[in-house]
């Protein structure tokens, strides 16, 4: 499990440009990755992020998340009730990418429907529904993040079921 | 639990990918995109790749991103390739931006790699021995030519029954219309023929052509500078995505109104109210069916008001009174404003009474689209409509009726205004006159249903989701066709002879030998005796235009699938054969007619055909023109560049209907309600109006979304918006399935709750392969065999629960909620 704050500071570098060995690494790490003589993993390796604690939660009240960098926003909900994909003991939590993946609009929570519209285009997705696009123009379901939560209730994100718009891989 | 991908990271195209112009195939609007294609071995990286961008940062709204839709592997030259499908940021129709089905075009190419769209036809089919097998061309086409030769020569072109395309994109374009109407109408004159989406061959816009207007005038820029938006039975957003999204949005963020006729609230109305503010958004939700009533006032109260543009009727439009009377083939009289206010004058009062909506709001419309500015300067007005009218009541009168208000206020030929069809494919038709079709023309549905016709040749259609009076079609045609199946069983250990003689004994007692040519096994498909491949647009190079008359080339990146073959080389070859054929027969001067398809691309049929109507435009020129293309008509070449129009009737000379005088023509559309036949009476006696409707998410009748996953979890079934208290009432949830029936037949789908669905009134969703509209819509059609869809009405039953694949779907309002 990487620290998530360890997480953020070498992403933070990377973006600033300053640290070439860690552009490097990355560059070679992902486009290398079809030349060897075996593919690599079924999905990239995802860091293991801490995003909160049940107890932060309040049922219906989003918590602003970035998963798997601080370049992917996303949000943390608890429904209230349990919905397919949801954890935790109400089987209700659920983490999404916000960045629409039609056009990469920063997406507002509507907590009357409990969707994520689009500013952009109008584009709708249903946290209830696994992050299924109610309508909209983009060509899959919203990214949703893989959480596990630990015997303190501790939530933590360690994946994503589809691409996050604005990048080639999920982890850059 | 909605579908995962589960894809978390692409190849990288890499530097020096190949790069092909690519128009989408879908639509009309035809956004530009750039396919890019590399060896399956290679990839670039994120700072060296085709795109020239630093793909390790995070790229920010609108920045270029292949989704994984937008990805694939298919054949090139024989080897496996990558291929990524990408919206053109320097494409002035959509600037970047892309649509559900068009950010789709990769994943629904077939590949033998991913695995995608594997129901694609590889090859050619027969029916032998109880099911379909494959063949080589020869022997298919030789089947083909020995059946319908011997039955044209026996009795005539007459028993040749034809379902043909007519559209660009996909499988049409200029190449593809070109090649069919060669064998059709110039080798052959067949006259029972029919399109892809209506009973006969015929125009959808008759009354516009005959007034002098062609239907698509305009441009899309357009949009941007007018004061006005007025959208008539269509719903934009939805079905010419990037037209609204990026031209219509950026005259209503300069100030333009909005002004929606149609009897449902749709995400059109929605998102116009996001962007330009509700006070500035008019829904006219007005009673099915009566759009001409609500045309004939406005078009009065801008005459009664002096909001006409005088200077334009004096110098553009007929002056003397009646120019074409109403006859056979004209279901309204034509003429100068005068006349036609004869017939058309209606009361702002009387409209509101017909229409059900509010006098006030009428008037209001009236002055968004005529009132002169305070200045005095002239209102400018852009109107776009589609089915709403074209499929829907007195076809003629009611396109004559929205046209004499553009007419009558100078919008026709200007900048800001138009008054277009919004569309459905692209456009792509360049073939031989159809005069001998007549008009109106054979209604060729009743024909088949009648008993009529010995041999039926299909093109790109599948009438079993998209025709009207499906259900007594479909129960007719296969009855029909099994006949010769059984024919054919029997004969099967024969010659080729003796089965010709079967097949041509049974239809002579009433069946009918079928040829089905497309990309799939269609569900008409289940009825057809000789099944033949296709391809589609990129597997060639295809010509089409868009709805603002936008020429480009859709350049081939892939190869074709197995031995499909472009529509236009299909219709090339079976014409080589049928001139064999009759020869052998002895028909010699029949068979000469055959001569002349010896091409051996797409692009010998292009200059066969559209290149010899405009000898300026080639393949390398409109290569060169790029994603951009140029707006037809092309007037020359100069400099390297093809030359265009970016407007009709600049010069106010009008001249689609042909006339001298270059005079535009009013219509006296006079209001004869429902006018097609059956409809009041269906009214009357049914509960609900069911509205005929389409969703951005489904390219048309979902040939190829069928075979898509995305699109089928989000709705495993045709959905039926439905207004709550309805389905309270009835005692349905979210998702049940639901059964519209009357005396025409049923259909079934799932129930979906919309808060803005007036009570009464549902709305399916058109051409589904699990539900077919057309079932339940009356065979009444207008004088010139325009299909009415748009007017059914039924009664709904409960049929079952919701199923586990639609209770796991989201029955969330459509509409933004930001």
């Amino acid at each position: 499990m990487k620290c998530k704050k360890m997480v953020d500071v070498g992403r933070r570098q990377f973006l600033r440009g300053g640290a070439l060995a860690a552009a490097g690494a990355a560059v070679s790490t992902v486009a290398g990755a079809p030349a060897q003589a075996t593919p690599a993993n079924a999905q990239v390796d995802y860091p293991s992020d801490k995003l909160a604690n049940i107890a932060d939660l309040a049922v219906n009240e989003p918590m602003d998340i970035e998963y798997p960098d601080p370049d992917s926003p996303g949000v943390l909900i608890k429904l209230g009730q349990p919905v397919e994909g949801g954890v935790g003991p109400d089987g209700d939590i659920v983490a999404y990418s916000v960045l629409c993946p039609h056009k990469g609009y920063y997406m507002g929570y509507n907590s009357e429907d409990r969707t994520l519209n689009c500013p952009g285009h109008f584009s709708r997705f249903d946290v209830e529904a696994g992050g299924q696009q109610v309508w909209g123009h983009a060509t899959q379901n919203l990214p949703q993040f893989v959480l596990r939560v630990d015997g303190n209730g501790d939530i933590f994100a360690e994946g994503a079921t589809d691409l996050i718009f604005g990048r080639p891989s999920n982890v850059l | 639990m909605a579908y995962k991908r589960q894809i978390d990271r692409l190849p990288i195209p890499p530097a020096d990918a190949k790069v092909h112009n690519v128009t989408c195939h879908y639509c009309i609007v035809g956004c530009g995109y750039k396919a890019y294609t590399w060896p399956r071995n290679k990839q670039g990286t994120l700072k060296n790749n085709a795109f020239g961008i630093d793909l390790s940062e995070q790229q920010s709204a609108d920045g270029t991103w292949v989704a994984p839709s937008m990805y694939n592997m298919v054949k090139q030259d024989g080897k496996d390739v990558h291929l990524a499908v990408v919206p053109d940021q320097e494409c002035v129709v959509n600037s970047g931006l892309v649509s559900i089905r068009g950010g789709r075009m990769a994943e629904n190419r077939p590949s033998k790699v991913t695995g995608t769209q594997q129901q694609r036809l590889s090859d050619p089919m027969v029916w032998r021995n109880g099911t379909w097998q494959p063949t080589s061309w020869d022997d298919a086409l030789d089947l083909v030519a020995r059946v319908t030769a011997r039955v044209i020569t026996e009795g005539s072109e007459d028993d040749l029954i034809l379902s043909m395309f007519d559209h660009g994109g996909s499988a049409g374009g200029y190449e593809n219309t070109w090649g069919t109407g060669k064998l059709y109408f110039q080798s052959m004159k067949v006259k029972n023929a029919r399109i892809h989406n209506r009973p006969a061959y015929n125009s959808e816009v008759h009354s516009s052509r005959d007034m002098g207007v062609d239907e698509l005038q305009y441009q899309y820029a357009d949009y941007e500078v007018t004061d006005t938006i007025m959208i008539v039975g269509a719903n934009p957003l939805e079905t010419q995505t990037n037209l609204f999204l990026n031209h219509m949005r950026k005259g209503l963020e300069n100030g333009a109104r909005f002004i929606m006729v149609d009897p449902r609230r749709s995400v059109t109305v929605n998102a116009a109210e996001e962007i330009a503010g509700p006070e500035n958004v008019l829904h006219l939700a007005i009673d099915p069916g009566s759009d001409m009533v609500l045309f004939n006032a406005l078009l009065t109260h801008i005459v009664d008001n002096g909001w006409v543009d005088a200077d334009f009727i004096a110098n553009s439009t007929f002056q003397n009174g009646e120019a074409v009377p109403m006859d056979a083939a004209h279901p309204a009289a034509l003429g100068s404003l005068d006349f036609a206010m004869e017939t058309c004058r209606t009361s702002t009062a009387e409209a509101a009474e017909i229409c059900k909506i509010d006098e006030a709001d009428i008037i209001k419309a009236a002055e968004w689209i005529a009132k002169p500015h305070e200045d005095g300067s002239r209102r400018k007005c852009v109107t776009g409509y589609e089915k709403g009218i074209i499929w829907g009541n007195d076809n003629y009168r009611t396109i004559g009726a929205l046209l004499n208000i553009a007419l009558a206020t100078g919008n026709v030929g200007r900048e800001g205004g138009g008054c277009c069809r919004l569309g459905g494919h692209q456009e792509g038709y360049y073939r031989p006159s159809d005069a001998h079709v007549g008009r109106p023309a054979t209604y060729v549905d009743q024909l088949l249903i009648s008993g009529g016709g010995k041999v039926q040749h299909i093109w790109a259609c599948d009438h079993y989701k998209t025709t009207l009076n499906a259900s007594q079609y479909k129960r007719v045609h296969r009855k029909r066709a099994e006949m010769v199946k059984d024919a054919m069983d029997a004969s099967a250990a024969g010659t080729r002879e003796q089965q010709v003689d079967a097949i041509v004994a049974a239809v002579n007692a009433g069946g009918l030998f079928v040829v089905d040519v497309d990309i799939i096994h269609s569900q008409i498909g289940q009825n057809a005796h000789v099944i033949l491949p296709a391809c589609e647009s990129n597997e060639m190079n295809l010509t089409s235009m868009n709805g603002e008359r936008r020429l480009r080339l859709s350049e081939k990146y892939m190869d074709r699938f197995g031995n499909s073959l472009p529509d236009c080389l299909i219709a090339a070859k079976l014409a080589q054969h049928m001139e064999r054929v009759l020869r052998e027969m002895g028909h010699d001067a029949y068979a000469d007619q055959f001569k002349g398809y010896d091409w051996e691309t797409e692009e010998d049929a292009f200059m066969d055909g559209y290149h010899q109507g405009n000898p300026d435009v080639t393949y390398d020129r409109l290569r060169a023109m790029g994603n951009n293309g140029v707006q037809e008509p092309v007037q020359g070449y100069e400099n390297g560049q093809l030359i265009g129009v970016e407007r009709l009737y600049m010069d106010g000379v009008f001249t689609r209907h042909g006339r001298d005088d270059g005079k535009a023509l009013f219509c006296a559309a006079g209001w004869r309600g429902l006018q097609a036949p059956g409809k009041e009476q269906e009214r009357a006696s049914h509960k609900f109006w069911i509205n005929n409707v389409r969703a951005n998410i489904f390219w048309q009748n979902q040939f190829l979304d069928q075979d898509n996953d995305f699109i089928q979890d989000r709705f495993p079934y045709p959905f039926i918006e439905m207004n709550a208290d309805d389905m309270a009432e009835m005692g349905l949830n979210p998702g049940d399935l639901i059964e519209i029936h009357n005396e025409n037949g049923s259909t079934q789908g799932m129930a979906y709750p919309t808060d803005t669905a007036n009570r009464g009134q549902v709305a399916m969703v058109f051409g589904s392969p699990s539900g077919s509209q057309g079932n339940v819509v009356n065979p009444g059609v207008n004088e010139l065999i325009l299909p009415d869809y748009k007017h059914t009405w039924g009664n709904i039953r409960k049929l079952a629960d919701a199923t586990p694949a639609a209770r796991s779907v989201s029955f969330k309002s459509k509409e933004y909620t930001g």
